[in-house]
């Protein structure tokens, strides 16, 4: 067993903690940090459940060793709400009834948050492509999509773009 | 679990630690990071190649030169390499594809390996650091020798640029829009006047690697890119292979629908071209 220092910034603060190297950041988060919203659906790297984003790209964070993210910047769905607020997406999944068990919910919203942090005007193929790496067993995924693309146009401060 | 983690401080360093059995290369961690979580190894030490600096891609001319820790995200963005995005794209998602690395690629039991079947069909070059020499194989050479090699870290992989509208590749899968593969065709096919030369052909997911279809290439090599090569090619599709069962398909499956997308991507190609 060896047991190593990390920090990293996660949702905007410092955090330092000693772990065993072989820890996941999905393992940090859950249950050293109890920053439960990432969640642990497959282990394997792919249902995207446990999607964060580190330095602003998402990852797997069942596949990412937490030592790994030694300086960078680590964002989970904790991090959206910003001051209280929910984020856009968060609304627009809550308003457009996205969720329905909520188990793929954060994974999907990091994945869209990814897309509309660089691309705030995708298309729905664009949309697509940016949570097919994130399974949902409930909704069939339309009323993620039409979330994502509400998020977008509100954020925009616009009409939503056509599907 | 016990699992001790060291960074990797030079390729030489690397191949040391990588001697002793229970000890791997750890790159992207989207394969080997899940056999641990899975328990399906029993690796309990991994050697991070994150601090060697061996992520980048480098073009001079016509000649690109890869290092193995570049990520199927960095590929897809490349300006220069625009032929291999739909390769870099069929693979995993968005998350996936921002942490898996050509070196990785190279190393992944079939099906999996996309990356690798389009830099087999592009006559890729990969080097090879080893404890007292470096090394450099044919990609061809490293997928046949790759279990038997003593200790190494591939380090680059090069190739050539191919030639506008020469470079096709399909993915074939069950469930869209991403999963592994149940046939993966790469195919080469510079033409010299109206005819092929030297075409190469790369067939995924049809062995435990990524093979070439050389009996494939033999009928198109020398010949117009015409419905009869086309269907003498697909005749021998799979004569240099050995498909395997696994959740995706059944060899018997692969070896069936073999012909059929290769007459695609050819049908394709022709289109393209002509």
């Amino acid at each position: 067993m060896s047991k190593i220092p990390v920090s990293f910034d996660l949702n905007g603060s410092e955090v330092g903690e000693i772990i065993d190297s072989g820890t996941t950041l999905l393992s940090l988060l859950r249950n050293k940090l109890a920053l439960t919203a990432t969640k642990s659906g497959c282990n394997q790297g792919t249902c995207g459940a446990c999607t964060v984003l580190i330095d602003g790209a998402p990852q797997l964070s069942c596949l990412v060793l937490a030592a790994r993210c030694e300086g960078k910047a680590v964002t989970t769905l904790e991090g959206v709400v910003e001051n209280g607020e929910l984020h856009p997406l968060q609304r627009a999944f809550m308003n457009g009834f996205a969720a329905q068990c909520g188990f793929c919910t954060p994974g999907m919203i990091m994945a869209a948050k990814a897309l509309l942090d660089r691309n705030p005007t995708p298309d729905r193929d664009e949309v697509v492509d940016a949570i097919s790496g994130n399974i949902c067993r409930c909704t069939g995924y339309e009323p993620i999509i039409d979330a994502i693309l509400s998020a977008a146009a509100e954020m925009r401060g616009g009409k939503r773009k056509s599907a | 679990m016990s699992l001790a983690l060291h960074a990797a401080q030079s390729p030489r360093e690397a191949c040391s630690r990588i001697a002793k059995r229970e000890a791997r290369l750890l790159a992207g961690g989207t394969l080997l990071v899940s056999e641990i979580n899975n328990e399906q190894t029993a690796t309990s030490v991994l050697v991070d190649l994150g601090p060697l600096n061996l992520r980048g891609i480098k073009i001079t001319g016509t000649q690109a030169t890869i290092g193995a820790m570049t990520t199927m995200a960095d590929i897809a963005a490349h300006p220069k390499l625009k032929f291999l995005k739909p390769v870099a794209e069929a693979i995993g998602g968005p998350a996936v594809r921002n942490m898996a690395t050509v070196g990785g690629n190279l190393h992944a039991e079939t099906p999996y390996g996309d990356l690798g079947v389009a830099l087999l069909a592009l006559d890729a070059k990969v080097t090879l650091e080893m404890a007292k020499q470096r090394k450099t194989l044919s990609l061809e050479d490293f997928f046949a020798q790759r279990a038997k090699l003593a200790a190494y870290v591939l380090t680059a992989v090069s190739f050539t640029l191919p030639g506008a509208n020469s470079f096709f590749f399909v993915k074939a899968i069950r469930r869209k829009p991403v999963s592994a593969s149940v046939i993966t065709i790469a195919a080469h096919l510079p033409v010299k006047g109206k005819k092929l030369a030297h075409p190469r052909i790369a067939l995924g997911a049809m062995a435990p690697h990524p093979v070439r279809a050389k009996a494939a290439e033999k009928a198109l090599d020398g010949k117009a890119l015409d419905e009869a090569t086309i269907a003498a090619a697909a005749a021998v599709a799979t004569e240099d292979c050995a498909p395997q069962t696994d959740p995706y398909a059944s060899a018997w499956y692969r070896r069936e629908i073999a012909p059929v997308h290769l007459a695609r991507l050819l049908q394709q190609a022709a289109g393209k071209k002509s």
